[in-house]
């Protein structure tokens, strides 16, 4: 069990289990993958010393499947995957989505398309914010740069899956997982020994069944279904998170999320002083994208340049929240390659004397 | 009631007193009256957690007085799972169809099975796709017209069919395993010892519990009732014999 306030050197995969363990996850199901396999290898002793379940699963499939049934009962569940496992749970996403079932999904996004590589990548932004699998749907997204924000964000996760009974992606990739960092770790309050009272499948004790499902087929039925789920989306848009660096003065901003986020920051502060005013923009939430925040950055004359390592997704986001202000630059890493700080410069410098 | 009077039957209480979605002649019915029937026998509705599938039998949380989740195309196993892993206090039965359990749902039955998982799965069998219009299913028969196979099942090219309680029967998990009909009345009253049983392992934790039941499709069979009655005892118990495949408890009590 992680202790409060102990201070460990850890991986990525690690602290997210860790976080886990401590938000009081009691169903685990996965499946191996690389790089998220210390994951599934933590949980499978930590999980049951902890009180909690632990099912290697026989397929990706079948591991989002069981999530469906532990959410169902109202317990917090979770599973983890990389990018390819990640399109195999796309079926149970929907499922869950549709029938409203809070859980949390690890990607440790890897190299794609197909089979790609096991090294970091940010192809799965459009997959994990857009839905992901059929059916209009839309899972909250959290992307944490560091091992320290992969602890809190999985804690934070939980809490967000039951507030708005919605499944909860954790999107990292091969950095994060396997870099190793301190972290502190910390144990949130006791939760509510009841959560999920109210919907959660118990037993029908004097009431009718209930029934936890995503099959509308009256006619009208559907229809008013999608728009629950949509008013449960523009609900969830309160809820945006991102860290700003140096903005306030920075002619240029960085919009970068994630490991990538992090790495460009390391340019930043190179350029910072060489005298260069540029500032980060890092979305913590990837859905929902925190826009307000960066259309306030753009009415403020700022220019902007997104940085991802992929061909170019989060910057259509980028670009949708500040369509009527500004535009952005783009910048793409591909995947297959590790970025340095001194990879970003000239883009940078670029996109700074440019326009 | 006066004294002359005699209650002989009566709906079960774990069955909704609504009439069902299922064509004239169906068997499904038959299945969850046995199923709903064992529910209230063994004090079980209340501690019920029931996973249903897709196909014809999709709506069965509307006829059990039980809390349900749906589970998608195949993964009722795997629902069901997740289920009883969260709540091993429960009583975790799980219903599919044959399309969807030996066919689209193959990994998550055999490893469900494997892994000796604590619930009861009831496998109705009438050897096509059913909601979809009358498909091929795994367990469609040699020489079987379907709407996609219209000349008959060809063994050369689409294989023989899948004898799920035998495989069931030899998983080192499975507890109980056992293939029934619901034809006629003797067959009915076996079934439902059958099912009990698979109900029971559970109870004890034994393992996994299965029970395959075949059943009539008249609609997708293209014939009235009463030949597709006639077709359970000719056809298809000749290639699906009813049977016990594998019981713990037998073992149990020598």
């Amino acid at each position: 069990m992680t202790k409060n306030g102990e201070k460990l050197f850890i991986k990525g995969n690690e602290a997210i289990s860790r976080g886990a363990i401590a938000a009081g996850l009691k169903c685990y199901f996965g499946y191996p993958i690389t790089p998220q396999n210390d994951i599934p290898e933590y949980m499978s002793a930590a999980l049951p010393a902890a009180g909690g379940e632990f099912v290697q699963a026989e397929s990706e499939v079948a591991a989002a499947n069981m999530l469906i049934g532990a959410a169902a009962c109202g317990v917090r569940s979770m599973t983890s995957s990389s990018s390819p496992g990640i399109s195999l749970k796309q079926e149970a996403i929907s499922y869950l989505a549709g029938s409203e079932l809070p859980t949390v999904i690890v990607n440790m996004n890897r190299g794609g398309p197909g089979l790609g590589d096991i090294g970091p990548s940010q192809g799965d932004y459009f997959q994990s914010v857009k839905g992901g699998g059929h059916g209009d749907y839309r899972t909250l997204v959290l992307a944490p740069g560091t091992c320290q924000e992969a602890y809190d964000l999985v804690i934070q996760a939980f809490d967000l899956a039951f507030k708005y009974r919605n499944p909860v992606m954790i999107l990292g990739d091969a950095i994060l997982g396997q870099m190793k960092e301190p972290v502190i770790t910390w144990t949130p309050e006791e939760k509510d020994e009841n959560e999920g009272h109210g919907w959660r499948i118990v037993g029908a004790k004097d009431r009718p069944g209930r029934i936890l499902k995503s099959l509308h087929l009256s006619e009208g039925a559907l229809a008013k279904h999608n728009l629950m789920l949509k008013e449960k989306y523009e609900d969830m848009a309160s809820f945006t998170q991102k860290e700003e660096y140096q903005t306030e003065d920075a002619d240029l901003i960085i919009v970068a999320y994630g490991s990538i986020g992090r790495i460009v920051k390391s340019t930043i502060k190179k350029l910072r002083n060489e005298g260069h005013k540029v500032g980060l923009f890092r979305p913590i939430t990837l859905y929902p994208f925190p826009s307000d925040d960066l259309k306030k950055l753009a009415e403020q004359g700022k220019k902007f340049l997104t940085i991802e390592h992929n061909l170019g997704q989060m910057v259509e986001d980028v670009r949708l929240s500040i369509r009527t202000i500004s535009d952005s630059d783009f910048f793409g890493f591909y995947p297959g390659n590790l970025p340095t700080p001194d990879d970003f410069e000239e883009p940078i410098l670029k996109a700074l004397g440019g326009k | 009631m006066s004294e002359q009077e005699k209650l002989v039957f009566d709906r079960a209480d774990a069955l909704v007193d609504v009439p069902t979605h299922y064509c004239p002649g169906c068997q499904h019915g038959v299945a969850q009256r046995l199923a709903g029937e064992l529910l209230t026998e063994m004090g079980l509705t209340e501690n019920t957690l029931l996973v249903t599938s897709i196909g014809c039998s999709v709506f069965l949380y509307n006829y059990l007085k039980v809390d349900s989740v749906e589970a998608p195309h195949g993964r009722a196993p795997a629902v069901a799972t997740g289920v009883k892993r969260a709540r091993p206090d429960k009583f975790v039965l799980s219903y599919q169809g044959d399309g969807d359990l030996a066919s689209i749902g193959m990994a998550e039955i055999m490893h469900c099975a494997n892994r000796g998982e604590n619930v009861s799965i009831i496998f109705v069998n009438n050897t096509v796709y059913g909601m979809t219009g009358g498909q091929m299913a795994p367990t469609t028969l040699i020489g079987q017209k379907t709407t996609t196979s219209p000349a008959g099942r060809n063994a050369s090219k689409e294989g023989l069919p899948i004898r799920m309680s035998e495989i069931i029967g030899q998983l080192g998990g499975t507890a109980y395993s056992a293939r029934v009909a619901l034809n006629n009345v003797k067959n009915i009253r076996k079934a439902k010892k059958a099912m009990k049983k698979a109900f029971e392992v559970q109870q004890k934790e034994l393992g996994f519990g299965f029970i395959e039941v075949l059943a009539t499709c008249p609609t997708n069979w293209r014939m009235d009732a009463l030949k597709a009655n006639e077709r359970i005892e000719n056809e298809l118990i000749p290639y699906f014999p009813l049977g016990v495949y594998k019981d713990l408890t037998a073992e149990v009590e020598d």
